[in-house]
């Protein structure tokens, strides 16, 4: 019996510990994020701020550090590619799982290979095809990409897809429904858990990608929430407590998200990562 | 996706096709619904594929009109130039990181598969990471690492006061990030391995129990050779990770000395050095890597379907 109590002990204390090591980073920032300048140059980083309630930092940082246009700039890209990978990801599943027709295979098989392709390793040629589209520095080159390669989605609409019965389909059509009809009225509706499921996980993916937005839209008018909070570094890059009221006004979206919807979250994650 | 060439030779509904004459028309319709998502693919990943494949071969700069085909000669240099080949010493940092990262996530997921207090909310921590905006990630750990930083500061409360250069010393420089990558994606293979060990059957177990074996012997003899499809994914996904690592070091040290990596290399040669040329052939080199890698471990669990969570 000792044995095991020390044994339910030592995995209390390692999950504390873990616990411990992804809190602390976050805490510590967070507390920062409310101190003055004068209390930075204390330099007991641990220490609270003497005044919780104080929101300078976090005017500088919308301030001067453009947060609020990276937000626009970064609902703008979210609202199309979200949009976008929903069409296309339906419309391709749709095509796939309800349809017979030739070159099937080789369809899917293009999509298969395609999700080998790591996007990092193609983006030198990407960048080519983007700007010869006149789209470089634009917004619409991201979403292009976003909505473009997002071959997890295809795969979860198809998942769900299959799950609703060809019995339904085939009412409307006896109806005299056309096949866009039954894609719009019968289809797209009854794949809301998947709409949800692609939204949550597509909306984080988005929400915090860099490297896309950093390659393609270096105006800083054009920054988003990764890029403008990246320029941080330059102009306040001693100011700590700017730095992170900034990362705190990034992390805290994504935590109101986790907590409203965390089944939502896990599912999809996981969802995408075993395709 | 290995299902969906399995579940599409199934019959399509019988109906439409034994109504309707296959019409022109008809035979057209799939098409309509396909042609945005495979111009789509085809414009933003084959057409740079293959691309990026002829760019290789020449010395392109990315920018002047003309470029001179050199055969293999990119391919020459990055394999024998040794401060471009370096940057594969720096995966092997991270690569190890992911290995100490499977390991954590199945050892949580393990303890976290039975009753515990605050199990959701131990569970909620340990994956938020994995959620977080990358350039947040690396500025909290920025501060973190700082000499004097936060973690000086905790040290220096246990006792330790080691004034360590977590970034600034070129042999923990890496260390240190790589440290970070475990903090960032270790959720991910949690949840992972959680809802895998949650669907191994619990008869399973319970008989085991039974029988008197312990419960860290049920779990290393019953539930983790059950969940070795979702290990070796992950796996396989640690090892083409560690070689495209970018975003971490890149904002956190510049990606200089030491800490550059194969895709910050990449990166710098193309867009700031304009070497098109040579920067496709590190490309084309990664992407066939990491397409090795994938056929291997589409070898090694051939059927097998990842248990999904």
């Amino acid at each position: 019996m000792t044995v095991r109590a020390s044994l339910t002990a030592l995995k209390y204390l390692s999950l504390v510990a873990a616990a411990a090591v992804v809190l602390l980073p976050l805490l510590t920032m967070f507390s920062t994020s409310f101190k003055t300048p004068q209390e930075m140059a204390e330099g007991d980083i641990l220490a609270p701020p003497a005044n919780w309630l104080n929101l300078e930092n976090y005017r500088v940082a919308f301030e001067n550090g453009n947060m609020l246009a990276a937000f626009g700039n970064t609902a703008f890209i979210l609202l199309f590619s979200i949009t976008g990978t929903i069409l296309i990801g339906s419309m391709a599943a749709y095509a796939i799982d309800r349809f017979r027709f030739r070159l099937k295979k080789v369809v899917v098989a293009l999509f298969l290979v395609a999700t080998l392709v790591p996007g990092v390793t193609t983006q030198v040629a990407t960048f080519e095809v983007i700007d010869a589209f006149g789209l470089f520095d634009t917004r619409w080159g991201p979403i292009l990409l976003f909505m473009g390669t997002d071959i997890v989605a295809i795969y979860i609409f198809l998942q769900f897809i299959r799950n609703i019965p060809v019995s339904l389909d085939e009412a409307a059509r006896m109806d005299g429904a056309t096949s866009f009809t039954v894609y719009r009225k019968v289809i797209l509706p009854l794949l809301k858990p998947a709409v949800a499921t692609v939204v949550i996980i597509k909306g984080i993916t988005v929400y915090n990608e860099f490297y896309i937005p950093f390659l393609y839209m270096p105006s800083e008018e054009l920054g988003v929430i990764s890029t403008s909070l990246f320029r941080f570094k330059g102009p306040f890059g001693a100011h700590w407590e700017v730095i992170s009221a900034g990362a705190v006004l990034v992390i805290v979206p994504t935590l109101v998200i986790f907590l409203a919807l965390q089944r939502f979250v896990y599912n999809g994650f996981t969802a995408g990562a075993t395709k | 996706m290995v299902r969906t060439s399995a579940r599409t030779s199934r019959p399509a509904p019988p109906s439409r096709h034994a109504a309707a004459r296959p019409s022109r028309w008809r035979r057209a319709t799939p098409w309509l619904y396909l042609a945005a998502p495979l111009i789509m693919l085809g414009t933003f990943t084959y057409v740079p594929v293959v691309s990026m494949l002829s760019y290789s071969f020449t010395d392109w700069d990315g920018v002047s009109p003309d470029r001179a085909y050199v055969g293999l000669d990119n391919y020459v240099r990055l394999f024998t130039r040794p401060e471009l080949f370096s940057v594969f010493a720096t995966s092997l940092y991270y690569l190890v990181a992911a290995l100490v990262q499977i390991v954590l996530a199945l050892y949580f997921a393990a303890v976290l598969s039975f009753e515990t207090r605050f199990r959701s909310l131990f569970k909620g921590v340990i994956f938020f990471p994995y959620l977080l905006n990358g350039v947040a990630v690396a500025f909290v750990f920025l501060y973190l690492f700082q000499p004097g930083g936060t973690l000086d500061q905790v040290l220096g409360l246990a006792g330790v006061d080691a004034g360590i250069l977590w970034l600034g010393n070129p042999d923990l420089a890496n260390v240190s990030l790589s440290g970070v990558s475990v903090w960032r994606f270790m959720g991910l293979n949690f949840v992972l391995f959680l809802g895998a060990i949650q669907s191994v059957p619990s008869e399973l177990h319970e008989a085991a129990m039974l029988d008197g074996a312990s419960r860290p012997r049920v779990l290393w003899h019953i539930v983790i050779p059950s969940i070795r499809p979702i290990i070796s994914l992950s796996l396989i996904l640690g090892v083409a990770g560690s070689l495209s690592v970018f975003e971490i070091p890149y904002i956190m040290t510049g990606g200089s000395g030491e800490t550059k990596t194969f895709v910050i290399q990449t990166v710098k040669l193309a867009f700031q050095f304009n070497k098109t040329g040579l920067a496709s052939a590190a490309a084309v080199v990664l992407l066939v890597v990491i397409l090795l890698i994938t056929w291997v471990q589409r070898r090694i669990v051939p059927e097998e379907r990842t248990p999904s969570a």
